[in-house]
């Protein structure tokens, strides 16, 4: 069995953050403390994270637990879940939103007024703490909760940097976000009348038998469909994601970064745990949701890409492009096997660490260029800020799939997953045409930051990016290479984690 | 010398695409730029109707009643939605487990236990309080923690910086409107009707809100409708006594430090309770009996703490709202 | 299914509420007229649910006294107490919503003027262009110079 400092992590981790959070209006503002402190305890609940999926995995085997918050068990009190998969994503979320926070320390200081910053790390520190509690938690109500969270601070680091355009992105996030949480929120109610209980393994086995004895089939579809397209709108699958660009596009870099990097990921897991946890993948096939998922993803996919040809501003290039790699990770869960989930899990881990280091580079060379983010006004500043550079140039190649960087990984396994699949053929071609799409926008952005700047009079004196900058894309870059190169070890980890979840 | 030549020679080429001489009065719009190819010319707008193409026409008549039409095609799409997402939904009610019968799912082991077994494992008579704030407390910490979110972005959207920056700002179009909008002057200070009915009901309100947060385990109530009583007792002071009044024992620095320590005893408490339960600790919070005002565990300092936050925060909302500041 | 809808007549009217509340959460283009409509939306589903937590016959979940120290607990004298615990961790996050969208609606009305979502889209393009043509003008200025 587990032992007992690890059994306690996944409820350490969310307490942590969350006491965090609401210290830190207390806490000095000197030296920029707090979102030091905040970096610090981030950086803790990833070694915690770490040693979590140590101590699930080691000798071969695939633990499962179930925490529960109280001294009431399963059907009566709330319950956290913890598996090799959350501790992945756990450990990978927290990675992500470090480096995001760290390679963009001086940006932040630029775009944000000093008397907010401190409000700022409050609500990092909660989405934080959501964004775990949507991965570990067992019980479907707890998650509308912590939805909520995520969304009020996920809208209102968008409205952090002050501005006529992040206000207006972050009114047309919210509005969508709170559609969203309303076909959420009528979902679970109709869900907890079909089934009398909120937590995902007894609403399960009351699934079972009411599948078995062919009563409320109705019903039950409506709410699967309402849930998913709640949380497809929060996880801007594609005919919902207008606001994404506007709110991606116009944030600060961290905002950004976080936003597409973490807050859509938080979402889709959840979308995955309803399919495993509560409903069952047979039963999910039977109402016919698989297919309907993957026929959203095929379209995202492709028209994320077409939206990004059009846009001349890079930050909204990006955040299109998420469009599409969001559409990714939903053809991995349409595919409705184990193969194509684990497949769409390493996407989101792959996707959570390759797109906010795009945002984090775009966010150097833009600042080196004078805060301009038009394409054509980047032109040359590869050779001003290099760290930038680079990770503009690994991020696009790893978007585009280039073998060795960890796009690729993720294509591999999806293409891997789809071949005993019937629609193979459509998840091939569009895996094509996707990527193909994918050069078509990424490519002439590498070529014109690598173009040298002829007009001499431009030259911006730039300040040196700042030594935690450089780390900060270092570490992005080696993770990129490291899941490009080896993801096999961590595939196979994530196909145990995706064998217990259910 | 080199205007007048382009003047004459854009008379000249108006001339020759028929566009007839123009008014006297006009302002001739600058020239575009001479690489762009003859079709992406800007059209000519003062050309007359009959010599207008099809096309020109055609988005005439959209310019000047596009907008109409837009409306029009926006409500009836608004009220298709509506239509068939509630016909889905009433398609969905209708083989939903009929209202108000006992044999339904939800009435389950669950319900049973909360009932049968809530009174000695709680210690609360109000079931529902028992349930939010010692069964499923993890929601309700997550709520609270909602509560908090909110709080703070609306501090921070509205708050101090707003007055500096809406002086400040030159892109502001409206900048007066908003100030108005915004400040609405202070409540004057002669209405000895309001003050005297406010001395009268204050103490009623905050005793009756006081009521609710400590009963909260034992009658309907509990912190969040106590929390609510109690900040309209700030709120009909801030009225009554202008805010200045109420600035002086209740502003900004007091509110995020009475919400923070609040909500921090709770997490901790709560954390303790999570804590042991989980692994099977013995913990060491009474009981109670049933019925007493000191029962319920902890219940009771949970309700003031709840009470504290959303007293302090809806009276926040009130006041950044009215006057921009706190 | 119109006899089983009159059965269900509290959650019909609620699923009623709930969709002319989301439409105009989602198609109202003032924003204090949105923020009404989730407000609509919301209370819908406490409507939704306090209908099923309703029992025919039964009392609301507060243990009475058998009039001998005792408390009677029998689970066919109450009502379903979950639902009630929903509702309320419902209106305070409704609360919360609210709150912050309301702040975010005075905001945007502090920048362009309007609460009308399209015209700030209308505004905001309009800046742009404004912007754009600034500093492609003072781009020009550089290279002429």
């Amino acid at each position: 069995m587990i032992n007992i400092f690890a059994f306690n992590i996944p409820f350490a981790s969310i307490f942590l953050l969350m006491i965090t959070a609401i210290v830190t209006p207390l806490l000095p503002k000197k030296n920029r403390f707090n979102e030091k402190f905040s970096c610090c305890v981030i950086g803790l609940v990833a070694i915690l994270s770490a040693y979590l999926l140590y101590a699930l995995t080691n000798g071969g085997q695939s633990l499962a637990f179930n925490f529960s918050m109280g001294h009431f068990p399963a059907p009566w009190g709330n319950e956290l879940r913890a598996g090799p998969l959350e501790a992945i994503l756990a450990l990978f979320f927290c990675v992500a939103m470090l480096l995001s926070l760290t390679g963009n320390f001086s940006s932040t200081a630029e775009d944000i007024a000093p008397n907010r910053r401190q409000i700022f790390c409050v609500l990092v520190n909660l989405l934080m703490a959501s964004l775990l509690a949507l991965t570990y938690t067992n019980d479907l109500f707890t998650a509308y909760v912590f939805i909520e969270i995520n969304t009020i601070a996920a809208c209102a680091i968008v409205a952090v940097k002050e501005g006529a355009g992040t206000t207006r992105a972050a009114i047309r996030y919210l509005i969508m976000s709170l559609v969203g949480s309303g076909l959420v929120m009528i979902a679970i109610c109709l869900l907890y009348d079909l089934t009398g209980h909120l937590l995902m393994q007894n609403m399960h086995g009351a699934i079972q038998v009411l599948m078995v004895t062919k009563e409320y089939t109705m019903p039950l579809t409506v709410a699967l469909a309402l849930i998913t397209v709640g949380l497809g709108i929060k996880s801007a699958l594609y005919p919902f994601a207008s606001w994404l660009p506007d709110a991606h596009g116009t944030s600060t870099n961290a905002s950004s970064a976080i936003l597409s990097g973490l807050v859509l990921k938080g979402h889709i897991f959840t979308i995955i745990k309803i399919f495993y946890r509560v409903f069952g993948l047979d039963v999910i096939h039977y109402l016919r949701m698989d297919t309907a998922i993957f026929i959203f993803g095929l379209v995202a996919m492709i028209m994320g890409s077409v939206h990004a040809l059009r846009q001349t501003n890079i930050k909204r290039m990006i955040a299109w492009s998420s469009v599409a790699q969001v559409g990714y990770i939903f053809l991995g869960v349409g595919l409705n096997t184990v193969a194509g989930v684990a497949a769409a899990c390493l996407h989101i881990i792959i996707h959570a660490c390759v797109k906010p280091m795009l945002f984090t580079a775009a966010g150097g060379l833009s600042a080196v260029a004078g805060h301009k983010k038009n394409l054509h006004e980047l032109m040359g500043t590869f050779y001003i800020n290099r760290w930038a550079g680079l990770g503009l140039i690994a991020g696009a190649f790893s978007m585009m799939g280039i073998p060795a960087f960890a796009g690729f990984a993720s294509k591999l396994s999806l293409t891997m997953a789809s071949f005993d699949h019937p629609f193979i053929v459509w998840s091939l071609a569009t895996l094509a045409t996707s990527s193909v799409l994918n050069a078509l926008y990424y490519v002439p952005a590498v070529i014109v930051v690598l173009t040298k700047n002829k007009n001499a009079q431009n030259k911006i004196t730039a300040p040196e990016p700042t030594t935690l900058y450089k780390f900060s894309m270092f570490v992005f870059l080696s993770l990129n290479f490291y899941l490009g190169l080896f993801c096999m070890p961590l595939l196979r980890l994530i196909t145990r984690g995706v064998n217990v979840l259910q | 010398m080199h205007e007048e030549l382009k003047n004459i020679w854009k008379n000249f080429f108006n001339w020759v695409l028929g566009n007839g001489p123009r008014p006297e009065n006009e302002v001739i719009p600058p020239d575009p730029p001479p690489d762009l190819p003859f079709t992406q010319k800007p059209q000519d707008k003062y050309s007359r109707f009959h010599e207008a193409t099809i096309k020109e026409r055609y988005e005439q008549w959209l310019e000047i009643h596009g907008l109409h039409i837009f409306s029009i095609l926006y409500s009836g799409l608004s009220i298709l939605t509506c239509v068939v997402i509630v016909c889905l939904l009433l398609a969905t009610v209708a083989e939903l487990p009929p209202f108000g019968h006992e044999r339904n799912p939800a009435n389950n082991e669950v319900i049973r236990r909360y009932v049968e077994h809530g009174g000695h494992e709680t210690g609360a008579q109000n079931i529902v309080a028992g349930l939010i704030l010692d069964y499923r407390a993890f929601d309700t910490f997550g709520e609270s923690a909602v509560l908090f979110t909110a709080a703070v972005s609306v501090l921070m959207i509205l708050g101090a910086s707003r007055r500096n920056k809406l002086n400040k700002s030159p892109s502001l179009k409206s900048e007066t409107t908003s100030r108005n909008f915004l400040q609405r002057g202070p409540p004057s200070l002669d209405e000895p009707i309001l003050r005297g009915v406010a001395s009268l009901s204050i103490p009623a309100i905050l005793m009756m809100g006081c009521v609710v947060v400590i009963n909260g385990h034992l009658t309907p109530g509990g912190g969040f409708s106590g929390g609510a009583i109690l900040s309209t007792a700030l709120i009909l002071a801030s009225n009554a006594y202008g805010p200045e009044r109420v600035h002086e024992f209740y502003n900004e620095r007091t509110f995020i430090v009475s919400s923070s320590t609040a909500l921090m005893i709770y997490a901790l408490s709560k954390g303790y309770s999570f804590f042991t339960g989980a692994n099977h600790f013995h913990s060491i919070i009474p009981k109670g009996t049933i019925g007493n005002i000191f029962s319920a565990g902890l219940i009771l300092p949970l309700n003031i703490c709840v009470g504290l936050i959303v007293a302090g925060t809806l009276y926040t909302f009130y006041s950044l709202f009215s006057k921009g500041d706190l | 299914m119109l006899g089983k809808l009159f059965l269900n007549h509290y959650e019909a009217v609620a699923v009623i509420l709930f969709g002319i509340g989301m439409t105009n959460l989602l198609l109202q283009r003032n924003l204090i007229k949105k923020i009404i409509g989730l407000n609509i939306m919301d209370t819908a589903v406490y409507l939704f649910l306090a209908a099923k937590g309703f029992v025919e016959g039964r009392a609301a979940p507060i243990l009475i006294s058998n009039g001998s120290g005792g408390w009677l607990n029998s689970s066919d004298l109450y009502v379903n107490p979950v639902p009630a615990g929903l509702v309320l961790t419902g209106i305070v996050v409704s609360v919360s919503v609210t709150a912050f969208s309301l702040a975010l609606a005075l905001k945007l009305y502090e920048y362009y003027g309007t609460l009308n979502i399209d015209e700030a889209l209308m505004k905001m393009t309009e800046e742009q262009v404004e912007l754009e043509t600034t500093i492609e003008k003072a781009e020009e200025d550089v290279l002429a110079s």
